[in-house]
């Protein structure tokens, strides 16, 4: 019965957003994008280990390489696709991180009060109002840099927006008279709050969930431009850093900067896009006009 | 605002600010890996250096001690030597907080009037071409890498067009006649860090003040207004503007840690003598009591603004009154 009910809202949900020019855009882009990051590299054989040939170097696309080369001979578009698994794995992963953090931290504070809530909210402030970017640099320099560090820090710096959101519906839905009679009948917090708080806030969580990817990918693409990257992992941020220290710009190859930053414009916007569509379906002052 | 509040919310970021001290301390002093350790395992360091080190942070001190040693540190503005450029670490940031200062300052002040005036337009003929425009603009920039949007605007306008210089503060080597020249110098070099700042600001200074404006439409004193017959343009201007202002004063407080990501980036870019450069500089060359330097000073000033902002704030709505 539950499940049906849940069921009907996700098809609503569903036709509202195919309704909405912003969501169905911003569905298609990404759609193809992760396409491309499940199914490219098994396509397009590429490591990036290997350097090409000396006459390979900074070549202008052709139809051996269609997005041409880099300054180490390496076919730029088949480093894009693997590029493409590496960000948005990177991106989806870090996102869990801050999504199960912020929800957590959220709950807890919003479900329990006072102090805990006192404590928690600080805690959250802090990292709300710490620039989030030289934090990031200052970890990612300590811990060292490799993919799954990279990610960790990611994480650990993106949920205090989520927490905040999620803490604020946790206060309304725990004053629900549902709430309050299965108090009554004696159930426990842990299961209050994973039984009936988790599945009331979760709407919120996931419209929240696509702000926080859009940052996350801009994350990636920042820090290994600021050479804090895996370099052993293309990613889209990891080739304009090479294409920048190795003078692209200044050499004209534009098949060379161009396009990583052209994907990453598109999957944020397809991100930003979802979510300001989000916004617009959950926030009835802003529909229809 | 009484008194208590201010002193409340001053507290508040007093505490704010300590635990970015402690936070700072684990970060460079206990976490594995912290660069402390790596200087004192450091096979080229002699034995002097080590000793020096050992000294300077009290290294065979207990712990207590060596918290007490960094703060007594901080307060006496010693944040220890730069291994780059072998001079005091204040001494270095205080050379480059004018030139972030006067790039960052003229991007605000272009992104704020802009972004205003074009949110203003796109609420007021709300469904329109200019509308679609703007917000289109705005969700573009926002999702668009500060640096990538830098390295384009070279491409254009210094590899292509030859207008501005890609880099510096001023041209090197060259010597000025008169002050008019200098500063004629400097506006060029300015041009291209503050067009890519104020570009990616504008676009969520526009969509926020676009967005409050349409709210603050919706409400019903405005119908009343209407219902009273004044014109259009008095209602925007009287009525709903000041509503709409108030809640920008936050978004920009707010935004100045993403700011601060921006200037690292532009300044990286365009190799502007600024924080952001020298933050990127002591990163590259692991710099260790630079890079702890700039993070110090650059999340102090935000958490300093944020309170500076929240303050202003509760003095001009007299509805926060807690």
């Amino acid at each position: 019965m539950k499940w049906k009910m849940r069921l009907k809202k996700l098809k609503e949900f569903s036709r509202a957003v195919a309704r909405n020019k912003m969501a169905l855009t911003g569905s298609v882009i990404l759609g193809v994008f992760i396409l491309v990051a499940i199914f490219g590299p098994i396509l397009v054989p590429f490591s990036t280990m290997e350097f090409g040939s000396v006459e390979d170097m900074l070549q202008p696309p052709s139809s051996k390489f269609l997005l041409g080369t880099d300054d180490m001979g390496r076919d730029v578009l088949a480093n894009l696709i693997h590029g493409a698994r590496v960000s948005l794995l990177i991106g989806a992963v870090a996102t869990m991180i801050s999504m199960v953090i912020g929800t957590l931290i959220g709950i807890l504070a919003g479900y329990f009060g006072k102090r805990v809530d006192n404590l928690l909210m600080r805690f959250t402030d802090f990292f709300l109002v710490i620039p989030w970017l030289p934090l990031m640099m200052v970890l990612a320099a300590i811990l060292g840099t490799s993919l799954w560090n990279i990610i960790f820090v990611i994480g650990i710096t993106g949920w205090a927006g989520t927490a905040r959101v999620v803490r604020a519906q946790t206060l309304s839905v725990k004053e629900r008279q549902f709430v309050e009679r299965t108090v009554s009948i004696g159930a426990g917090n842990l299961h209050i709050m994973l039984r009936h708080i988790l599945p009331n806030v979760f709407p919120l969580v996931f419209a929240n969930t696509v702000l926080v990817a859009a940052v996350a990918i801009v994350s990636e693409t920042t820090l290994s431009f600021l050479g804090l990257g895996d370099p052993t992992m293309a990613s889209w941020g990891m080739m304009l850093h090479y294409a920048f220290e190795g003078g692209a710009t200044a050499a004209g190859a534009y098949w060379y900067y161009l396009p990583p930053g052209i994907c990453v414009v598109l999957v944020v916007l397809s991100f930003t896009l979802l979510g300001y569509a989000f916004d617009e379906i959950l926030n009835p002052k802003l529909r229809g006009r | 605002m009484t008194r208590k509040i201010i002193v409340r919310k001053l507290f508040y970021a007093l505490l704010t600010i300590l635990v970015v001290l402690v936070f700072n301390y684990i970060l460079f002093r206990v976490l594995p890996g912290n660069p402390l350790n790596m200087m004192m395992r450091n096979p080229r360091a002699t034995p002097e250096t080590i000793a020096a080190v050992k000294e300077f942070y009290g290294l065979d001190q207990p712990w207590y001690i060596q918290f007490f040693t960094y703060f007594k540190h901080l307060l006496t503005g010693d944040l220890g030597v730069s291994f780059v450029y072998k001079a005091p670490v204040a001494d270095v940031l205080a050379q480059k907080i004018l030139p972030t200062v006067l790039m960052v300052g003229l991007a605000e002040i272009v992104a704020i009037v802009v972004g205003i005036f074009l949110g203003i337009l796109a609420a007021w003929k709300r469904g329109t071409k200019l509308d679609v425009a703007t917000l289109s603009f705005s969700l573009v920039t926002y999702s668009v890498p500060t640096f990538w949007l830098g390295m384009i605007l070279v491409v254009i306008f210094c590899v292509q067009l030859r207008i501005f210089p890609t880099s510096g503060m001023f041209t090197p080597g060259k010597s000025f006649p008169t002050t008019f020249a200098m500063l004629q110098d400097l506006f060029m070099h300015l041009a291209l860090p503050v067009l890519t700042m104020s570009l990616v600001l504008i676009g969520e200074y526009a969509l926020t003040m676009r967005n409050t404006l349409m709210d603050v439409l919706s409400e019903d004193y405005i119908t009343t207004a209407r219902a009273k017959g004044f014109r259009e343009r008095y209602i925007l201007k009287k009525h709903a503007l000041p509503n709409a202002m108030l809640p920008m004063i936050t978004i920009i407080a707010i935004n100045v840690g993403f700011v601060v990501a921006g200037a690292i980036q532009v300044e990286t870019i365009f190799s502007w003598p600024g924080l952001g450069r020298l933050m990127y500089e002591a990163l590259r060359a692991r710099d260790y009591p630079l890079l702890q330097g700039v993070f110090l000073l650059v999340t102090v000033s935000v958490v300093l603004a944020n309170v500076l902002a929240d303050i202003t704030y509760s003095y001009i709505d007299p509805r926060v009154k807690n």
